[in-house]
Protein backbone atom coordinates (compact mmCIF):
# COMPACT_ATOMS: atom_id res chain seq x y z
CA UNK A 1 0.00 0.00 0.00
CA UNK A 2 1.25 3.48 -0.91
CA UNK A 3 0.11 6.41 1.20
CA UNK A 4 0.83 10.06 0.81
CA UNK A 5 -0.10 12.51 3.56
CA UNK A 6 0.25 16.28 3.49
CA UNK A 7 3.11 15.84 1.00
CA UNK A 8 4.71 18.99 -0.35
CA UNK A 9 7.87 20.63 -1.57
CA UNK A 10 8.98 24.23 -1.32
CA UNK A 11 12.25 25.30 -2.92
CA UNK A 12 14.91 26.61 -0.55
CA UNK A 13 15.58 30.38 -0.35
CA UNK A 14 16.15 32.62 -2.23
CA UNK A 15 13.58 31.14 -4.65
CA UNK A 16 11.35 29.77 -1.85
CA UNK A 17 8.61 28.80 -4.34
CA UNK A 18 6.08 26.14 -3.38
CA UNK A 19 6.01 23.48 -6.10
CA UNK A 20 3.47 21.21 -4.43
CA UNK A 21 1.54 21.19 -1.19
CA UNK A 22 -0.90 19.09 0.83
CA UNK A 23 -1.10 16.01 -1.38
CA UNK A 24 -3.02 13.14 0.20
CA UNK A 25 -3.91 9.79 -1.32
CA UNK A 26 -3.95 6.09 -0.54
CA UNK A 27 -3.38 3.31 -3.08
CA UNK A 28 -3.91 -0.35 -2.43
CA UNK A 29 -1.83 -2.98 -4.20
CA UNK A 30 -2.68 -3.10 -7.92
CA UNK A 31 -4.47 0.26 -7.93
CA UNK A 32 -3.62 2.85 -10.57
CA UNK A 33 -3.75 6.57 -9.80
CA UNK A 34 -3.74 8.98 -12.73
CA UNK A 35 -2.30 12.41 -11.95
CA UNK A 36 -3.71 15.02 -14.32
CA UNK A 37 -3.31 18.76 -14.65
CA UNK A 38 -1.74 21.47 -16.81
CA UNK A 39 2.02 21.76 -17.48
CA UNK A 40 3.93 23.05 -14.47
CA UNK A 41 1.14 22.07 -12.06
CA UNK A 42 3.44 19.83 -10.03
CA UNK A 43 2.61 16.39 -11.47
CA UNK A 44 6.22 15.33 -12.13
CA UNK A 45 7.28 16.88 -8.82
CA UNK A 46 4.87 14.52 -7.08
CA UNK A 47 6.52 11.48 -8.69
CA UNK A 48 10.00 12.76 -7.81
CA UNK A 49 8.94 13.12 -4.16
CA UNK A 50 7.55 9.58 -4.10
CA UNK A 51 10.92 7.99 -5.01
CA UNK A 52 12.97 10.79 -3.39
CA UNK A 53 14.65 12.08 -6.52
CA UNK A 54 13.66 15.32 -4.79
CA UNK A 55 13.30 15.78 -1.06
CA UNK A 56 9.84 16.52 0.35
CA UNK A 57 9.80 19.55 2.65
CA UNK A 58 6.49 18.60 4.29
CA UNK A 59 4.35 15.54 4.85
CA UNK A 60 5.26 11.89 4.48
CA UNK A 61 5.07 8.92 2.12
CA UNK A 62 4.59 5.43 3.45
CA UNK A 63 5.11 2.17 1.58
CA UNK A 64 3.40 -0.78 3.21
CA UNK A 65 3.17 1.24 6.41
CA UNK A 66 6.88 2.17 6.47
CA UNK A 67 7.88 5.84 6.25
CA UNK A 68 9.99 6.03 3.07
CA UNK A 69 12.43 8.38 4.81
CA UNK A 70 13.57 5.40 6.86
CA UNK A 71 14.34 3.36 3.73
CA UNK A 72 17.78 3.99 2.17
CA UNK A 73 17.21 5.94 -1.12
CA UNK A 74 18.69 3.20 -3.37
CA UNK A 75 16.49 0.54 -1.81
CA UNK A 76 13.45 2.84 -2.00
CA UNK A 77 14.05 3.52 -5.71
CA UNK A 78 14.34 -0.18 -6.35
CA UNK A 79 10.98 -0.75 -4.67
CA UNK A 80 9.39 2.28 -6.34
CA UNK A 81 10.43 2.08 -10.00
CA UNK A 82 10.07 4.91 -12.47
CA UNK A 83 9.62 5.30 -16.20
CA UNK A 84 10.22 8.78 -17.52
CA UNK A 85 8.77 10.69 -20.46
CA UNK A 86 11.84 9.83 -22.53
CA UNK A 87 13.53 6.45 -22.30
CA UNK A 88 17.04 7.77 -21.50
CA UNK A 89 18.66 4.46 -22.35
CA UNK A 90 22.33 4.04 -21.50
CA UNK A 91 24.97 3.41 -24.20
CA UNK A 92 25.37 -0.35 -24.72
CA UNK A 93 23.09 -3.22 -25.61
CA UNK A 94 19.45 -3.64 -24.72
CA UNK A 95 20.46 -6.53 -22.41
CA UNK A 96 22.94 -4.30 -20.56
CA UNK A 97 20.19 -1.73 -20.04
CA UNK A 98 17.81 -4.35 -18.67
CA UNK A 99 20.50 -5.77 -16.36
CA UNK A 100 21.46 -2.31 -15.04
CA UNK A 101 19.12 -2.21 -12.03
CA UNK A 102 19.85 -5.71 -10.66
CA UNK A 103 23.58 -5.14 -11.24
CA UNK A 104 23.45 -2.13 -8.90
CA UNK A 105 22.40 -4.48 -6.11
CA UNK A 106 25.17 -6.91 -6.98
CA UNK A 107 22.69 -9.34 -8.56
CA UNK A 108 23.27 -11.05 -11.88
CA UNK A 109 20.29 -11.40 -14.12
CA UNK A 110 20.69 -14.34 -16.49
CA UNK A 111 20.47 -14.11 -20.27
CA UNK A 112 17.41 -16.34 -20.16
CA UNK A 113 15.69 -14.00 -17.70
CA UNK A 114 16.51 -10.98 -19.88
CA UNK A 115 15.22 -12.77 -22.98
CA UNK A 116 12.03 -13.75 -21.13
CA UNK A 117 11.45 -10.14 -20.01
CA UNK A 118 12.08 -8.80 -23.50
CA UNK A 119 9.80 -11.41 -25.09
CA UNK A 120 7.11 -10.40 -22.61
CA UNK A 121 7.22 -6.77 -23.78
CA UNK A 122 7.29 -7.74 -27.46
CA UNK A 123 11.02 -7.30 -27.99
CA UNK A 124 12.12 -10.90 -28.54
CA UNK A 125 15.58 -11.07 -30.13
CA UNK A 126 16.47 -7.48 -29.15
CA UNK A 127 18.93 -8.37 -26.35
CA UNK A 128 22.10 -7.75 -28.33
CA UNK A 129 20.79 -4.68 -30.21
CA UNK A 130 22.45 -1.30 -29.64
CA UNK A 131 20.07 0.47 -27.25
CA UNK A 132 20.71 3.88 -28.79
CA UNK A 133 19.52 2.84 -32.25
CA UNK A 134 15.96 1.85 -31.23
CA UNK A 135 12.81 3.69 -32.27
CA UNK A 136 10.93 5.78 -29.66
CA UNK A 137 8.37 3.05 -28.98
CA UNK A 138 11.00 0.30 -28.74
CA UNK A 139 13.18 2.43 -26.46
CA UNK A 140 10.25 3.10 -24.14
CA UNK A 141 9.52 -0.64 -23.99
CA UNK A 142 13.15 -1.23 -22.98
CA UNK A 143 12.83 1.51 -20.33
CA UNK A 144 9.74 -0.24 -18.93
CA UNK A 145 11.53 -3.63 -18.97
CA UNK A 146 14.55 -2.03 -17.28
CA UNK A 147 12.34 -0.70 -14.48
CA UNK A 148 10.54 -4.07 -14.12
CA UNK A 149 13.85 -5.98 -13.88
CA UNK A 150 14.14 -4.53 -10.35
CA UNK A 151 10.79 -6.15 -9.48
CA UNK A 152 9.31 -2.96 -8.00
CA UNK A 153 6.18 -2.89 -5.85
CA UNK A 154 5.17 0.50 -7.20
CA UNK A 155 5.69 1.90 -10.70
CA UNK A 156 5.80 5.65 -11.34
CA UNK A 157 5.01 6.61 -14.93
CA UNK A 158 5.84 10.16 -15.97
CA UNK A 159 3.91 10.66 -19.21
CA UNK A 160 5.47 7.50 -20.66
CA UNK A 161 3.62 7.77 -23.97
CA UNK A 162 3.64 11.52 -24.59
CA UNK A 163 6.79 11.45 -26.74
CA UNK A 164 5.50 8.59 -28.93
CA UNK A 165 3.53 8.55 -32.16
CA UNK A 166 -0.06 7.30 -32.20
CA UNK A 167 0.75 3.65 -33.05
CA UNK A 168 3.58 3.37 -30.52
CA UNK A 169 1.42 5.10 -27.89
CA UNK A 170 -1.35 2.53 -28.24
CA UNK A 171 1.03 -0.42 -28.10
CA UNK A 172 2.91 0.92 -25.03
CA UNK A 173 -0.42 1.68 -23.31
CA UNK A 174 -1.61 -1.88 -23.98
CA UNK A 175 1.69 -3.27 -22.71
CA UNK A 176 1.51 -1.26 -19.49
CA UNK A 177 -2.11 -2.21 -18.94
CA UNK A 178 -1.30 -5.93 -19.19
CA UNK A 179 1.85 -5.65 -17.04
CA UNK A 180 0.01 -3.75 -14.30
CA UNK A 181 -2.77 -6.35 -14.27
CA UNK A 182 -0.46 -9.40 -14.33
CA UNK A 183 1.93 -8.13 -11.68
CA UNK A 184 -0.64 -6.34 -9.49
CA UNK A 185 1.52 -3.26 -9.70
CA UNK A 186 0.55 -0.17 -7.80
CA UNK A 187 0.94 2.70 -10.25
CA UNK A 188 1.05 6.47 -10.20
CA UNK A 189 0.61 7.57 -13.81
CA UNK A 190 1.14 11.20 -14.78
CA UNK A 191 -0.71 12.05 -17.96
CA UNK A 192 -2.01 14.99 -19.94
CA UNK A 193 -4.64 12.84 -21.55
CA UNK A 194 -8.04 12.64 -19.82
CA UNK A 195 -8.86 9.71 -22.10
CA UNK A 196 -5.75 7.85 -20.93
CA UNK A 197 -6.62 8.60 -17.29
CA UNK A 198 -10.14 7.28 -17.85
CA UNK A 199 -9.02 4.01 -19.45
CA UNK A 200 -5.95 3.24 -17.36
CA UNK A 201 -6.70 4.45 -13.83
CA UNK A 202 -9.10 3.60 -11.05
CA UNK A 203 -8.41 6.83 -9.18
CA UNK A 204 -7.59 10.32 -10.34
CA UNK A 205 -5.71 13.15 -8.64
CA UNK A 206 -6.08 16.52 -10.36
CA UNK A 207 -3.39 19.08 -9.62
CA UNK A 208 -3.40 22.79 -10.39
CA UNK A 209 -0.69 25.30 -9.47
CA UNK A 210 0.84 22.91 -6.95
CA UNK A 211 -2.43 22.14 -5.13
CA UNK A 212 -4.82 19.22 -5.38
CA UNK A 213 -8.04 20.37 -7.05
CA UNK A 214 -9.79 16.98 -7.06
CA UNK A 215 -9.17 13.43 -5.89
CA UNK A 216 -11.30 10.34 -6.04
CA UNK A 217 -12.67 7.52 -8.18
CA UNK A 218 -11.75 8.16 -11.84
CA UNK A 219 -15.30 8.03 -13.17
CA UNK A 220 -16.50 10.57 -10.58
CA UNK A 221 -13.60 13.03 -10.82
CA UNK A 222 -13.45 12.98 -14.62
CA UNK A 223 -17.21 13.22 -14.95
CA UNK A 224 -17.26 16.30 -12.74
CA UNK B 1 62.26 47.67 -33.48
CA UNK B 2 61.38 48.29 -29.82
CA UNK B 3 65.07 48.09 -28.95
CA UNK B 4 65.59 51.22 -31.01
CA UNK B 5 63.17 53.28 -28.89
CA UNK B 6 63.62 51.76 -25.43
CA UNK B 7 67.02 51.42 -23.87
CA UNK B 8 66.34 50.40 -20.27
CA UNK B 9 65.31 46.76 -19.64
CA UNK B 10 62.20 47.78 -17.65
CA UNK B 11 60.82 50.19 -20.24
CA UNK B 12 61.56 47.68 -23.01
CA UNK B 13 59.72 44.97 -21.05
CA UNK B 14 56.68 47.21 -20.54
CA UNK B 15 56.61 48.11 -24.23
CA UNK B 16 56.78 44.42 -25.17
CA UNK B 17 53.89 43.71 -22.78
CA UNK B 18 51.85 46.45 -24.44
CA UNK B 19 52.45 45.01 -27.92
CA UNK B 20 51.50 41.49 -26.77
CA UNK B 21 48.39 42.75 -24.96
CA UNK B 22 47.22 44.82 -27.95
CA UNK B 23 47.74 41.87 -30.28
CA UNK B 24 45.60 39.64 -28.02
CA UNK B 25 42.92 42.36 -27.95
CA UNK B 26 43.00 42.69 -31.74
CA UNK B 27 42.49 38.94 -32.16
CA UNK B 28 39.62 38.99 -29.64
CA UNK B 29 38.08 41.95 -31.48
CA UNK B 30 38.30 40.00 -34.74
CA UNK B 31 36.56 37.00 -33.15
CA UNK B 32 34.08 39.05 -31.06
CA UNK B 33 31.01 37.45 -32.62
CA UNK B 34 32.13 34.04 -31.37
CA UNK B 35 32.46 35.08 -27.72
CA UNK B 36 31.21 38.65 -27.07
CA UNK B 37 31.91 38.41 -23.33
CA UNK B 38 35.59 37.75 -23.94
CA UNK B 39 36.14 41.28 -25.22
CA UNK B 40 35.12 42.66 -21.83
CA UNK B 41 36.94 39.98 -19.88
CA UNK B 42 40.30 40.08 -21.65
CA UNK B 43 41.48 43.70 -20.94
CA UNK B 44 40.79 43.22 -17.23
CA UNK B 45 42.50 39.81 -17.27
CA UNK B 46 45.52 41.31 -19.04
CA UNK B 47 45.77 44.23 -16.61
CA UNK B 48 45.42 41.90 -13.66
CA UNK B 49 47.96 39.47 -15.12
CA UNK B 50 50.62 42.10 -15.75
CA UNK B 51 50.23 43.62 -12.26
CA UNK B 52 50.40 40.18 -10.65
CA UNK B 53 53.46 39.05 -12.61
CA UNK B 54 55.30 42.31 -11.93
CA UNK B 55 54.46 41.91 -8.23
CA UNK B 56 55.79 38.34 -8.31
CA UNK B 57 58.95 39.55 -10.05
CA UNK B 58 59.43 42.14 -7.29
CA UNK B 59 58.80 39.54 -4.56
CA UNK B 60 61.25 37.13 -6.23
CA UNK B 61 63.89 39.84 -6.38
CA UNK B 62 63.32 40.49 -2.66
CA UNK B 63 63.27 36.79 -1.73
CA UNK B 64 66.53 36.04 -3.48
CA UNK B 65 68.18 37.87 -0.61
CA UNK B 66 66.22 35.95 2.07
CA UNK B 67 66.04 32.33 3.40
CA UNK B 68 65.12 29.47 1.00
CA UNK B 69 62.03 28.29 2.94
CA UNK B 70 60.15 31.45 1.99
CA UNK B 71 59.62 29.86 -1.43
CA UNK B 72 57.20 27.41 0.21
CA UNK B 73 55.09 30.32 1.44
CA UNK B 74 54.92 31.64 -2.12
CA UNK B 75 53.79 28.24 -3.42
CA UNK B 76 51.10 27.98 -0.72
CA UNK B 77 49.84 31.46 -1.62
CA UNK B 78 49.79 30.41 -5.28
CA UNK B 79 47.71 27.33 -4.46
CA UNK B 80 45.19 29.47 -2.55
CA UNK B 81 44.96 31.89 -5.47
CA UNK B 82 44.60 29.00 -7.92
CA UNK B 83 41.74 27.48 -5.90
CA UNK B 84 40.01 30.85 -5.83
CA UNK B 85 40.25 31.12 -9.64
CA UNK B 86 38.91 27.58 -10.09
CA UNK B 87 35.97 28.44 -7.81
CA UNK B 88 34.99 31.30 -10.12
CA UNK B 89 35.06 28.95 -13.13
CA UNK B 90 33.02 26.31 -11.30
CA UNK B 91 30.29 28.57 -9.91
CA UNK B 92 27.52 25.96 -10.12
CA UNK B 93 29.45 23.38 -8.12
CA UNK B 94 28.79 23.89 -4.40
CA UNK B 95 31.83 24.44 -2.15
CA UNK B 96 34.13 24.46 -5.18
CA UNK B 97 36.87 26.46 -3.41
CA UNK B 98 37.61 23.76 -0.84
CA UNK B 99 37.31 21.07 -3.50
CA UNK B 100 39.84 22.86 -5.73
CA UNK B 101 42.14 23.69 -2.83
CA UNK B 102 42.28 20.11 -1.57
CA UNK B 103 42.77 18.77 -5.12
CA UNK B 104 45.47 21.28 -6.11
CA UNK B 105 47.31 20.97 -2.80
CA UNK B 106 47.24 17.18 -3.06
CA UNK B 107 48.13 17.00 -6.76
CA UNK B 108 50.73 19.74 -7.01
CA UNK B 109 51.91 19.31 -3.41
CA UNK B 110 52.63 15.57 -3.54
CA UNK B 111 54.19 15.64 -7.01
CA UNK B 112 56.42 18.62 -6.18
CA UNK B 113 57.41 17.00 -2.86
CA UNK B 114 58.44 13.78 -4.66
CA UNK B 115 60.49 15.74 -7.19
CA UNK B 116 62.16 17.72 -4.39
CA UNK B 117 62.95 14.56 -2.39
CA UNK B 118 64.60 13.01 -5.46
CA UNK B 119 66.49 16.24 -6.04
CA UNK B 120 64.93 16.68 -9.48
CA UNK B 121 63.71 20.12 -8.47
CA UNK B 122 66.37 21.79 -6.33
CA UNK B 123 65.16 23.47 -3.14
CA UNK B 124 66.31 26.85 -4.44
CA UNK B 125 64.05 29.85 -4.81
CA UNK B 126 65.24 30.44 -8.37
CA UNK B 127 64.12 26.92 -9.41
CA UNK B 128 61.34 25.98 -6.99
CA UNK B 129 59.21 29.08 -7.45
CA UNK B 130 59.20 29.19 -11.29
CA UNK B 131 58.84 25.42 -11.75
CA UNK B 132 56.35 25.14 -8.85
CA UNK B 133 54.28 27.97 -10.25
CA UNK B 134 54.17 26.28 -13.66
CA UNK B 135 52.98 23.06 -12.05
CA UNK B 136 50.36 24.84 -9.92
CA UNK B 137 49.12 27.01 -12.79
CA UNK B 138 48.68 24.03 -15.09
CA UNK B 139 47.02 22.02 -12.33
CA UNK B 140 44.65 24.96 -11.84
CA UNK B 141 43.80 25.04 -15.55
CA UNK B 142 43.16 21.31 -15.61
CA UNK B 143 40.94 21.61 -12.52
CA UNK B 144 38.90 24.36 -14.14
CA UNK B 145 38.55 22.31 -17.31
CA UNK B 146 37.58 19.21 -15.35
CA UNK B 147 34.89 20.90 -13.26
CA UNK B 148 33.53 22.90 -16.18
CA UNK B 149 33.36 19.83 -18.40
CA UNK B 150 31.76 17.78 -15.62
CA UNK B 151 29.12 20.47 -15.07
CA UNK B 152 28.42 20.52 -18.81
CA UNK B 153 28.24 16.73 -19.07
CA UNK B 154 26.02 16.41 -16.00
CA UNK B 155 23.59 19.18 -16.97
CA UNK B 156 23.20 17.79 -20.48
CA UNK B 157 22.64 14.24 -19.16
CA UNK B 158 20.29 14.94 -16.24
CA UNK B 159 17.77 12.45 -17.66
CA UNK B 160 20.32 9.63 -17.89
CA UNK B 161 21.75 10.36 -14.42
CA UNK B 162 18.30 10.48 -12.79
CA UNK B 163 17.23 7.35 -14.71
CA UNK B 164 20.22 5.54 -13.21
CA UNK B 165 19.35 6.85 -9.73
CA UNK B 166 15.72 5.80 -10.24
CA UNK B 167 16.97 2.27 -10.99
CA UNK B 168 18.72 2.14 -7.62
CA UNK B 169 22.21 3.21 -8.72
CA UNK B 170 24.47 5.05 -6.31
CA UNK B 171 25.33 8.67 -7.06
CA UNK B 172 28.87 7.54 -7.92
CA UNK B 173 27.63 4.95 -10.41
CA UNK B 174 25.08 7.31 -11.95
CA UNK B 175 27.64 10.02 -12.68
CA UNK B 176 30.59 7.74 -13.50
CA UNK B 177 30.42 7.94 -17.35
CA UNK B 178 30.36 11.75 -17.17
CA UNK B 179 33.15 11.91 -14.58
CA UNK B 180 35.28 9.70 -16.83
CA UNK B 181 34.51 11.82 -19.89
CA UNK B 182 35.46 15.02 -18.02
CA UNK B 183 38.64 13.40 -16.67
CA UNK B 184 39.77 12.29 -20.13
CA UNK B 185 38.94 15.65 -21.71
CA UNK B 186 40.73 17.80 -19.14
CA UNK B 187 44.00 15.90 -19.54
CA UNK B 188 44.09 16.10 -23.34
CA UNK B 189 46.04 19.43 -23.43
CA UNK B 190 48.60 18.10 -20.97
CA UNK B 191 49.14 14.88 -22.92
CA UNK B 192 49.32 16.82 -26.20
CA UNK B 193 51.98 19.09 -24.70
CA UNK B 194 54.17 16.09 -23.93
CA UNK B 195 53.43 14.50 -27.31
CA UNK B 196 54.30 17.63 -29.27
CA UNK B 197 57.35 18.55 -27.21
CA UNK B 198 60.20 19.67 -29.44
CA UNK B 199 58.18 19.20 -32.63
CA UNK B 200 55.45 21.81 -32.28
CA UNK B 201 56.95 23.88 -29.50
CA UNK B 202 60.10 24.48 -27.48
CA UNK B 203 58.85 25.76 -24.13
CA UNK B 204 60.24 28.78 -22.34
CA UNK B 205 62.01 27.03 -19.51
CA UNK B 206 64.32 25.27 -21.95
CA UNK B 207 65.09 28.51 -23.74
CA UNK B 208 65.73 30.16 -20.37
CA UNK B 209 68.12 27.41 -19.25
CA UNK B 210 70.08 27.56 -22.50
CA UNK B 211 70.29 31.34 -22.22
CA UNK B 212 71.61 31.02 -18.66
CA UNK B 213 74.39 28.67 -19.77
CA UNK B 214 73.03 25.13 -19.27
CA UNK B 215 73.80 22.46 -21.86
CA UNK B 216 71.02 22.36 -24.51
CA UNK B 217 70.68 18.57 -24.11
CA UNK B 218 70.22 18.81 -20.33
CA UNK B 219 67.81 21.72 -20.82
CA UNK B 220 65.79 19.60 -23.27
CA UNK B 221 65.63 16.66 -20.86
CA UNK B 222 64.67 18.98 -18.02
CA UNK B 223 61.85 20.39 -20.10
CA UNK B 224 60.49 16.87 -20.45
CA UNK B 225 60.75 16.51 -16.66
CA UNK B 226 58.74 19.70 -16.14
CA UNK B 227 55.99 18.71 -18.56
CA UNK B 228 55.58 15.22 -17.15
CA UNK B 229 55.58 16.69 -13.65
CA UNK B 230 52.79 19.01 -14.76
CA UNK B 231 50.87 16.04 -16.15
CA UNK B 232 51.31 14.04 -12.93
CA UNK B 233 50.17 16.94 -10.74
CA UNK B 234 47.19 17.72 -12.98
CA UNK B 235 46.09 14.10 -13.24
CA UNK B 236 46.47 13.51 -9.49
CA UNK B 237 44.53 16.70 -8.69
CA UNK B 238 41.70 15.66 -11.03
CA UNK B 239 41.73 12.14 -9.63
CA UNK B 240 41.27 13.54 -6.12
CA UNK B 241 38.67 16.00 -7.37
CA UNK B 242 36.75 13.25 -9.17
CA UNK B 243 36.39 11.40 -5.87
CA UNK B 244 35.32 14.45 -3.91
CA UNK B 245 33.02 16.13 -6.40
CA UNK B 246 30.15 13.59 -6.17
CA UNK B 247 29.38 14.69 -2.62
CA UNK B 248 29.07 18.24 -3.87
CA UNK B 249 26.77 17.65 -6.81
CA UNK B 250 24.48 15.22 -5.00
CA UNK B 251 22.72 15.53 -1.65
CA UNK B 252 23.25 12.95 1.09
CA UNK B 253 20.08 11.27 -0.19
CA UNK B 254 21.68 10.92 -3.65
CA UNK B 255 19.59 13.62 -5.32
CA UNK B 256 21.25 15.49 -8.20
CA UNK B 257 21.83 19.16 -7.42
CA UNK B 258 23.13 20.23 -10.86
CA UNK B 259 20.30 21.04 -13.26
Amino acid sequence: MLTCSQLGRTLPPPEARTLLSDVNFTLERGEVLAVVGPSGAGKSTLLRLLNRLDEPTSGAVTLNGIDTRTIPPRELRRRIGMVMQRAYLFPGTVAENVAFGPKQQGKNISTDQIDALLTHVGLAGYASRDALTLSGGEAQRVAITRALANEPQVLLLDEPTSALDETARHSVEALLESLIRERHLTCVWVTHSIEQARTMAGKVLAVEAGRVSAYGIAAEVLHA
Amino acid sequence: MLNYFFHSQLSLGLAECLVAALLALAVTLLARTRAPGLLKELPLAELRGVIQIVAVGAILAFMLRGPQWTSLLVLIAMMLAAASIVRKRAKKIPRAFMLALISICTGAGIVLAVMIVFGVIPLKITMLVPVGSMVIANTMNTQSLFLDRLRGEATSHVGEIESALALGASADAAVLPYLNAAFRACLIPSVDNIRSLGIVWIPGIMAGMVLSGASPLYAALYQFVVLTTIFSASALACFVSSHLVTRRIFTVHEQLLLR
